[in-house]
């Protein structure tokens, strides 16, 4: 920090000093309370990483083994916390390898600042060594981005940068940073970002819009809530409780709006869409009013819009304008922030019961254990389920874990019978759909909220698209405890293939490495289970540890996941077999 | 269902490198034709306005304009059919000065079509013509005949009947 300090105080709080552009970017990441980053060196971005060793004591930098595995610890660390994730890498492929998870983070609304590195001004538009338009790239996946070419925008871009990704629906912002503009010297003054012009992050709230929508809710017979993402975003997981209580309204939550009501209340009935429970699901197409809360009526979750709810009259409580009416027509949009919103509402809701429409989703809960959940749970064959292994991760949890799961099977296993007792538990690659998310998602987790328990839960095949970070693992200590559900399978592909294309297998077998043998080499304690008796201690074992454990379970190769309504099908038409 | 229309999209927008390309990129993500772009300076100081014009149903322009709302650096945007606005072209067609002096016929053009000349030189004269497309190319077929050294047509330009309360709004935004 040996910076010239021809320190101006000026009036007030703000204090003037002459640094490099490298070194304002570390001071803005403090001065925005970021403790920790993700990232990858490289030339480009090497003046702010030499200021990053300067100032490890107040920020710490993880060196991930890709920088797609920094973008994807970085949405984990935001999940978890409820901050902003921060992914630092350099220009050209280092910038192109965070594409992914920017993606991800756009459709999953995860607030995330991606820094690159960029060559020299004088430099861009001549083809140079690694330089890649990183900004037209990740134009169409950012909820903002910019290239700074001169030192002295980069306090401003870097404020406004923040304010962009946490504030209204949060996503992530790259910050492109060119060479010259990082050694360049300048008066430094940071001043926070509270607005931006042509930026209404969040929209007014109508009060005429919430008395319509409780108006339709107090004269409903049959009400259905489906939440999502939204109330935990909006930190309105209290305001969402008391909301169906008082109104007695069976909810069900879509796969990103998990956790935010503890499994085991009551008034939950389970999660919608592709592989959600068969009750809320099929009474989709039996309510008479269904309110949508922070959720943006994904494919997933409505399959054929034709015949998805209507007979309802549909409430939507949304941040986000352009969600309303865009895959589903409301009878009342209520914008705002669900928290805000919810608290308005809650007042002139009348109290009420509902219990024999309740009771419906009850009674297709039966029919769905009856049909599947005991065959998951309690299976009388030979092969181990993925079901029985999420049931005893939440016996040893008892429900306290923070379950990051990656894509296929085993996520929409796990998203079925993981128990969530408290919120920002649920951290997966919804939108999407990233293979690779969870292992180092993971870490970002565990280092974010390292007093808490978090189990990654991952497949075979998506495991070995950031295996690599194992070494992160190594090197951070962060305990990450890692569960490979090994069908030998690219598993949902697999059970697509033998549903819809005749068990023509092309290119879903996967012929596997030693796992524990990897991972062992990372220095990582490492088990395998093949049989049912050696599960539960297993499991029990990895819990207890103290440092990160990978375990592997091998289970039935050709299972397949149900309730499952096909692409193209109605909700109601939800299969069990 | 429903019909296509033309549509003419206004977008008041700061003016920053890379804002077309996100607007742009809104209309390819969704295999919609943008069949012509214009970008200046707006009624406001600093801001800017784009207008263009798609072909697209009201179901679609209706989501199509939250989703460019929905970008940090756009301000408002609106849509309007043709009936809404008061809407012009503009095009220059090169032709060969022969044509003044040799044909009596080209002036006769110029008179009716509302066209100016705007430049003369030796070898080639240059012709203006503002006005709704349907114009625009009735002389264009007319001149065709002639013989046309060059032609360009801009996109187009409009004002709305109805008010479009940016100031207002950047007001309270502001505020």
């Amino acid at each position: 920090m040996e910076t010239k300090t021809k320190q101006q105080t000026e009036q007030g709080t703000t204090k003037r000093v002459t640094i490099t552009g490298a070194e304002a970017v570390v001071k803005c990441l403090l001065a925005e309370g970021v403790d920790l980053l993700y990232g990858y060196p490289g030339g480009a971005i090497m003046p702010v990483y030499d200021e990053l060793y300067k100032y490890q004591d107040k920020l710490h930098h993880v060196l991930t083994r890709h920088e797609q595995g920094a973008t994807h610890a970085a949405q984990g660390y935001a999940r978890a916390t409820g901050k902003v994730g921060v992914a630092i890498a350099t220009s050209g492929p280092g910038a192109t390898n965070l594409i992914t998870g920017i993606a991800d983070a756009q459709i999953d609304s995860t607030p995330m600042v991606c820094i690159t590195g960029q060559v020299g001004a004088h430099l861009l538009g001549s083809d140079a060594f690694q330089e890649t338009d990183i900004v037209g790239i990740s134009t169409p996946v950012t909820k903002w981005n910019y290239q700074i070419t001169k030192a002295s925008d980069i306090p401003e871009v870097m404020a406004k940068a923040f304010y962009i990704a946490r504030s209204g629906r949060p996503g992530p912002v790259l910050v492109d940073i060119t060479k010259n503009a990082q050694f360049e010297e300048f008066d430094f003054e940071y001043k926070k970002c509270t607005s931006v012009r042509s930026y209404q992050p969040v929209p007014n709230m109508n009060m005429q819009s919430v008395e319509a929508a409780v108006e339709l809710i107090n004269n409903a017979d049959r009400p259905f809530v489906v939440w999502g993402q939204g109330v935990i975003l909006g930190e309105a997981e209290e305001e969402f409780k008391a909301f169906i209580e008082k109104a007695g309204i069976p909810s069900a939550s879509t796969l990103l709006g998990l956790s935010a009501l503890p499994t085991k209340h009551p008034l939950h009935v389970g999660m919608v869409g592709m592989h959600g429970n068969y009750s809320p699901n099929k009474l989709t197409n039996e309510c008479d009013v269904l309110i949508a809360i922070g959720m943006r009526f994904d494919d997933r979750v409505t399959g054929d819009l034709s015949r998805y709810a209507k007979q309802a009259k549909i409430v939507h409580f949304e941040i986000d304008p352009a969600e309303v009416d865009k895959n589903v027509k409301t009878d009342v949009a209520v914008l705002g922030n669900v928290k805000e919103t919810l608290t308005a509402a809650l007042p002139l809701l009348e109290e009420n019961s509902h219990k024999e429409w309740l009771q419906e989703f009850r009674n297709l809960d039966a029919v769905e254990f009856d049909n599947v959940i005991k065959n998951d749970l309690f299976p009388t064959k030979e092969g181990l389920t993925m079901g029985e292994v999420i049931k005893q991760i939440n016996e040893a949890s008892k429900g306290k874990a923070i379950v990051v799961t990656d894509v296929g099977q085993h996520q929409m296993v796990a998203s079925r019978y993981a128990e969530f007792n408290q919120t920002k538990s649920n951290i997966t690659s919804g939108g999407l759909g990233t293979m690779g998310f969870a292992l180092p998602a993971a870490i970002g987790a565990k280092m974010g909220t390292p007093e808490r328990e978090v189990v990654a839960v991952i497949g075979d095949g998506g495991y070995q698209m950031t295996i690599q970070e194992l070494g992160t693992i190594l090197q951070t200590k962060a305990a990450v405890k890692i569960v490979v559900l090994n069908n030998e399978f690219l598993g949902m592909v697999r059970q697509w293939q033998q549903l819809f294309f005749d068990k023509r297998y092309a290119s879903t077998t996967m012929i596997n490495p030693d796992f524990v043998t990897i991972a062992k080499g990372y220095h990582m304690a490492a088990n395998r289970v093949t049989k049912r008796e050696e599960l539960a201690t297993a499991v029990q074992e990895m819990m207890q540890s103290k440092e990160a454990y990978f375990l592997e379970v091998c289970v039935e190769k050709e299972d397949n996941v149900f309730p499952m309504i096909p692409t193209g099908a109605s909700v109601s038409d939800v299969r069990l077999k | 269902m429903s019909t296509k229309n033309t549509y003419t999209v206004s977008i008041y927008t700061e003016n920053n490198v890379g804002l077309l390309n996100r607007i742009s990129a809104i209309f390819q993500r969704r295999h919609i034709n943008i069949e012509s772009i214009n970008s200046s300076s707006s009624e406001i100081k600093s801001v800017s306005r784009i207008t263009l014009l798609v072909k697209i149903t009201e179901e679609q322009i209706k989501k199509i304009i939250g989703q460019i709302e929905k970008q940090v650096e756009v301000i408002k945007a609106f849509y309007h059919t043709d009936e809404e606005t008061i809407y012009q072209e503009s095009c220059l067609f090169k032709l060969s000065t022969d044509l003044l002096t040799d044909n009596d016929e080209i002036q006769t053009i110029i008179n009716q079509s509302k066209s100016r000349v705007i430049n003369v030189n030796k070898g080639f004269f240059v012709l203006e013509k503002s006005g709704t497309k349907e114009e625009v190319e009735e002389l264009y077929r007319i001149l065709d005949k002639h013989g046309i050294m060059q032609f360009i047509r801009s996109g187009r330009i409009a004002i709305t009947k109805d008010e479009m309360p940016v100031s207002q709004l950047l007001q309270l935004i502001t505020a």
